[in-house]
């Protein structure tokens, strides 16, 4: 995948680190203890290498996570961080991106954290499209708790608390982030440090709320989880996409992707005039073409769209209230004791001293 | 008054009496007179230029009561703003129903507002009102009832139709089949001569009718001989946008007040003299602008910027609308998708270097449980308000209870002691929310403030302070280039730990909800260590400084005292007042802070004999005291969604003297379970 420039103005509050840094200068003292093999060593590896490209101070940077493995992520980089309770980050992240827009928040966050426990702060601060990037790394189970299902386990899993098979229908991501008016959603596998990397860049380029969901495996209780889209065969599944560029995949794009009905579809190249391959747009304002880029993956893994789906411009809900309270300010009074004028209000008394009754 | 803060303005002291406007030449305006310099003496009739006997009154208790579209809360907030411009003392209490707009004309469908004003300083709304203002049945059978013989109705006899009156079970109009016949009672058509008298404005009937409630207003004004200026001004104001609105308004409230003045119906008027407060500049206010009032100042204060985080909530949600309005001072505030939401945001808020705030009721607290587990675990400031209301579950919305002070103090998973405070009355809210900040930036910790229904929406005079005078709060944030920072090495002689806000250069560090290593901050799940930081979490706690209550036992010979905290202080004090006035010696005690306990607390108790805690709720605060002193404090329990009355409560000291109280409390619990058992009797 190419890097993609998509001309959206970094956090202008955000002042600059200097000197320049390097990954290792955000390496914590802290021994990072995930399982061998988990897919977050990866993705530590690759942010940490990217936040260098940020160009801005370790103090400004803020992490904050809610509970499970990935949650655990803000303790191994050196800057400020907040491993907080289950679901509730993007809440408190929400707080902080109010208060100090000199500082870079990120949310770290899991299938379980985001989508079932903390589901309504997820859609919330997305359809709010608060300054946060949210990292949702994706391993379909339970982990910290020991193997159950998760809300995007696929149907039929079979964990300690479904031993009959799972029998409910899992969220599609991406379909649900955009559903829940998303500005900036993409997509990255784990072990893609590439690709992973460029979307890491784009996201932080964008102005409000950006969604990046991470593919990764959990070699204890969802080992090969994404072997699909890892081994052999796997591009004829992973449909990565580059805004501009015409959709197609496989062994020298021979596949590709055409409209189909009020969605898209799957077709192989060599069928397909040129003209009807669907060239990938990010910048569109219609939600309906990035979903239906998003349901082109199923959760039985036949396709699988990574790259970023969709990057539109909206105002940011904490840069909209900061010019309120701006104009706010201008418009009053600006006396320094504005507090004063308040509580002392418009209809008042004064008694004078005691007299006997 | 409790509470009054240093007056601010010595300069304006001179002043007696606020602005009071006297067009002269409005001819309506007759009756205006200056306020009499002299008051006492329970009724005393003067000559008035326009005829009719005005009679002193030391105090009076009105009740507004109405259809809940009829307007009454406005009507008596309109009715509080002239008596405290007047210069009287006062204490509001209003009563509403949980539904917006229940059916028209029934009993659930009731709204109403009480207002007691007087000459000198008072502490209640009233136990009985002495002038009910009813404008239909529904009004007058809801609170009859609480009427004294030869109280005044009020009525509106246009709404008395036989439907109206059928809605609500009565078979004949009590205005004339003699049933009212212990009060005074003016049968006043007050909707249709609203309707003629507002028929110039323009506008159409169902407005026209709609001002009845200021026609009432009206009257009332002239029979209180209250300046009908300010009133006049305020209905401009509020319907500036609909100049024909306001006029019909304001010719409704000139045809009450003319009603009054010319039909000869009513033989005096009244005169309740302005009360001899503290001297010092007052404005009325409830408790909830108060407890917004107090966030912002505690903000500035500290230099902080103010941040709340809410969720809609009756009786809580006039805090988020009054901070709402602040933004030209910097208060930001975050309307949440839910209550953890909105707790959480006030916690990124504080971990950021704001005040962070968060304001709810019970319902709500239940659910910010845990996040207020991560402050006591992360020991971040949080200002955390709850304005209780009656439960469990949804309970009783709009009315009020003290049953959260167990909830606050333990209602999180593992030892997780916060500071509780408590306010005492509306005006208080203001101190008690900056003493909460305080303690909160002060100690790295949640400090929750249980207010009440009763509070919330009451009123009453507030000497204003002024700001520069009072103590400024540092939060003391770690500087950049500080030296060996650990987030969890802790201030020797108040346990807070330190805290570098991010931004802060050099002095970047990670905390969460896990166990902490003392000093480093770094999880720890080594035994000894989780000890040691339970011990020190609640040494903190333990360890905050508040000051020592104070005895109100004027005789300093009483054997019993009464102890309370939150809202149950005016009818508490009232009680106790009305007890030595009949010789009887009693002690009360007010308690502000929950958690910790003021220092002599223990001291205190142990010295009489009897110790009384009466409170809207089990005997929440009665556990509390009896765990740590080993007190026999006895429970003195309501759980109605009513305050305490101050007759009442004056019985309850005298059970409490006779040595009865422990059986009548006793035989609550056995009396309901009787019902449940008659009950089924019957049924059988």
């Amino acid at each position: 995948m190419t890097t993609i420039d998509l001309n959206l103005t970094a956090a202008p509050e955000i002042p600059a680190g200097d000197p320049p840094l390097k990954a290792k200068d955000f390496a914590s003292d802290q021994e990072v203890r995930w399982c061998p093999g988990c897919g977050d060593y990866a993705i530590l590896a690759t942010v940490r290498g990217f936040l260098p490209e940020l160009g801005i101070a370790r103090q400004n940077l803020m992490f904050v996570s809610g509970i499970g493995c990935s949650s655990r992520f803000p303790y191994y980089l050196n800057a400020y961080g907040l491993h907080s309770i289950h679901g509730r980050a993007p809440a408190i992240a929400t707080g902080l991106a109010m208060t100090r827009p000199d500082l870079s928040v990120w949310v770290v966050t899991g299938d379980g954290d985001a989508l079932s426990i903390g589901g309504n702060h997820l859609i919330h601060a997305l359809r709010r499209n608060v300054n946060l990037t949210i990292l949702l790394f994706n391993n379909r189970i339970y982990g910290l708790t020991k193997g159950q299902y998760s809300p995007t386990s696929e149907v039929g899993k079979i964990t300690k608390s479904t031993p009959l098979g799972s029998i409910d229908h899992p969220f599609n991501t991406v379909s649900l982030v955009l559903g829940a008016e998303a500005t900036f959603v993409a997509r990255a596998l784990d072990s893609d440090r590439k690709g992973l990397g460029a979307v890491l860049r784009a996201a932080a380029q964008h102005r409000g709320t950006a969604f990046v969901e991470i593919l990764q495996d959990c070699p204890i209780f969802n080992d090969g989880s994404f072997d699909l889209i890892r081994k052999e065969g796997a591009e004829q599944r992973l449909i990565p996409i580059a805004h501009g560029a015409p959709i197609t995949f496989g062994d020298n794009g021979e596949n590709c992707v055409v409209r189909s009905g009020f969605g898209l579809a799957v077709a192989r190249t060599g069928d397909t005039p040129t003209a009807d391959i669907v060239v990938h747009d990010a910048y569109t304002d219609d939600p309906e073409y990035a979903f239906a880029l998003s349901r082109l993956s199923e959760q039985g893994l036949d396709h699988v769209v990574t790259g970023v789906f969709r990057a539109v411009d909206r105002p940011a809900y904490d840069d909209t209230g900061r010019a309120q309270l701006a104009a706010a300010r201008e418009c009053g009074s600006g006396a320094a004791d504005a507090v004063q004028e308040l509580i002392t209000g418009r209809e008042t008394w004064t008694i004078a001293e005691p007299r006997k009754l | 008054m409790p509470h009054r803060v240093k007056p601010p303005c010595a300069e304006q002291n001179t002043a007696v009496v606020a602005a009071f406007e006297t067009p002269a030449s409005v001819a309506w305006q007759r009756g205006i007179r200056s306020p009499p310099g002299v008051t006492a003496g329970a009724r005393k009739r003067v000559q008035m230029t326009s005829g009719v006997d005005a009679t002193k009154l030391e105090q009076v208790v009105i009740r507004f009561a109405g259809d809940s579209g009829d307007g009454m809360q406005l009507t008596g907030d309109r009715f509080t703003s002239e008596a405290a411009s007047f210069g009287n003392d006062l204490a509001t209490q209003p009563s509403y129903p949980a539904e917006i707009r229940a059916p028209q004309g029934t009993l659930p469908g009731v709204s109403s507002f009480q207002i007691q004003i007087a000459d000198y300083d008072i502490l209640t709304a009233g136990d009985h009102p002495d002038v009910l203002v009813a404008m239909n049945p529904a009004a007058l059978k809801a609170n009859v009832g609480d009427l004294p013989r030869g109280a005044t109705i009020i009525a509106n006899t246009d709404e008395f139709s036989t439907r109206n009156l059928a809605k609500v079970g009565y078979s004949a109009n009590p205005l004339e089949d003699g049933s009212l016949e212990d009060f005074t009672v003016h049968a006043v058509p007050m909707t249709s001569l609203t309707i003629g008298a507002v028929a110039p404005s323009g506008v159409g009937k169902k407005d026209g009718q709609r001002a009845k409630n200021m026609f009432a207003l009206g009257l009332l004004s002239w029979m209180y001989q209250r300046s009908p200026a300010a009133t006049e001004k305020f209905l401009r104001a509020k319907f500036a946008t609909k100049p024909e609105v306001a006029e019909a308004n304001t010719l409704a409230f000139k045809a009450g007040w003319n009603y009054g003045e010319t039909t000869e119906a009513f033989a005096s008027t009244f005169e309740v003299a302005p009360a001899q407060l503290p001297a010092g500049t007052y404005r009325q206010i409830t408790g909830n602008t108060a407890l917004g009032y107090g966030i912002v100042v505690a903000g500035q204060l500290a230099g902080l910027p103010v941040f709340l985080g809410a969720y809609p909530i009756t009786p809580a949600s006039d805090i988020l609308h009054e901070l709402s309005k602040r933004t030209n001072i910097g208060v930001r505030t975050f309307q949440a998708e839910d209550e953890i939401a909105a707790v959480g945001a006030a916690l990124g808020a504080s971990l950021g270097g704001a005040l962070g705030v968060t304001s709810t009721s019970g319902p709500g607290l239940a659910l910010k449980g845990e996040t207020i587990g991560l402050a006591v675990m992360t020991e971040l400031p949080l200002l955390v308000i709850d304005v209780q209301r009656g439960g469990p579950s949804t309970g009783l919305p709009t009315k009020t209870e003290q049953a959260d002070l167990l909830q606050a103090m333990f209602g999180r998973n593992g030892e997780s002691p916060v500071a509780v405070v408590a306010p005492r009355s509306p005006a208080d809210c203001f101190a008690a929310a900056i003493e909460a900040a305080r303690i909160a930036l002060t100690y790295r910790t949640p400090v929750l403030l249980l207010s009440d229904g009763a509070i919330a929406n009451g009123s009453e005079p507030w000497a204003i302070p002024s700001i520069d005078q009072l103590d400024p709060i540092d939060p003391r944030f770690e500087p950049e280039g500080t030296q060996g920072f650990q987030p969890y090495a802790r201030d020797p002689e108040t346990l807070a730990r330190p805290l570098a806000v991010p931004g802060t250069k050099g002095l970047e560090h990670r905390i969460g909800g896990l166990e902490k290593a003392d000093g480093t901050g770094d999880i720890s799940y080594e035994p000894a260590n989780h000890e040691l930081m339970v011990r020190l979490r609640q040494a903190k706690i333990n360890g905050i400084s508040v000051p020592d209550v104070e005895v109100d036992d004027p005789s300093d010979a009483a054997e019993l005292l009464i102890i309370g905290w939150g809202s149950s202080y005016g009818p508490i004090g009232e009680a106790c007042r009305r007890a030595r006035r009949r010789g009887v010696q009693v002690a009360h005690v007010h308690l502000r802070h929950l958690n910790p306990f003021p220092a002599n607390l223990g001291t205190v108790l142990g010295k009489y004999s009897t110790v009384v805690a009466p409170e809207m709720n089990t005997g929440q605060l009665a556990v509390l005291l009896r765990a740590r002193y080993l007190v026999n404090v006895q429970p003195w329990t309501k759980i109605q969604g009513l305050a305490f009355s101050a007759e009442e409560l004056a019985g309850v000291i005298d059970r409490a003297l006779d040595g009865s109280l422990g059986d009548l409390e006793s035989s609550k619990a056995g009396d309901a379970r009787a019902r449940a058992t008659y009950r089924r009797n019957e049924e059988l």
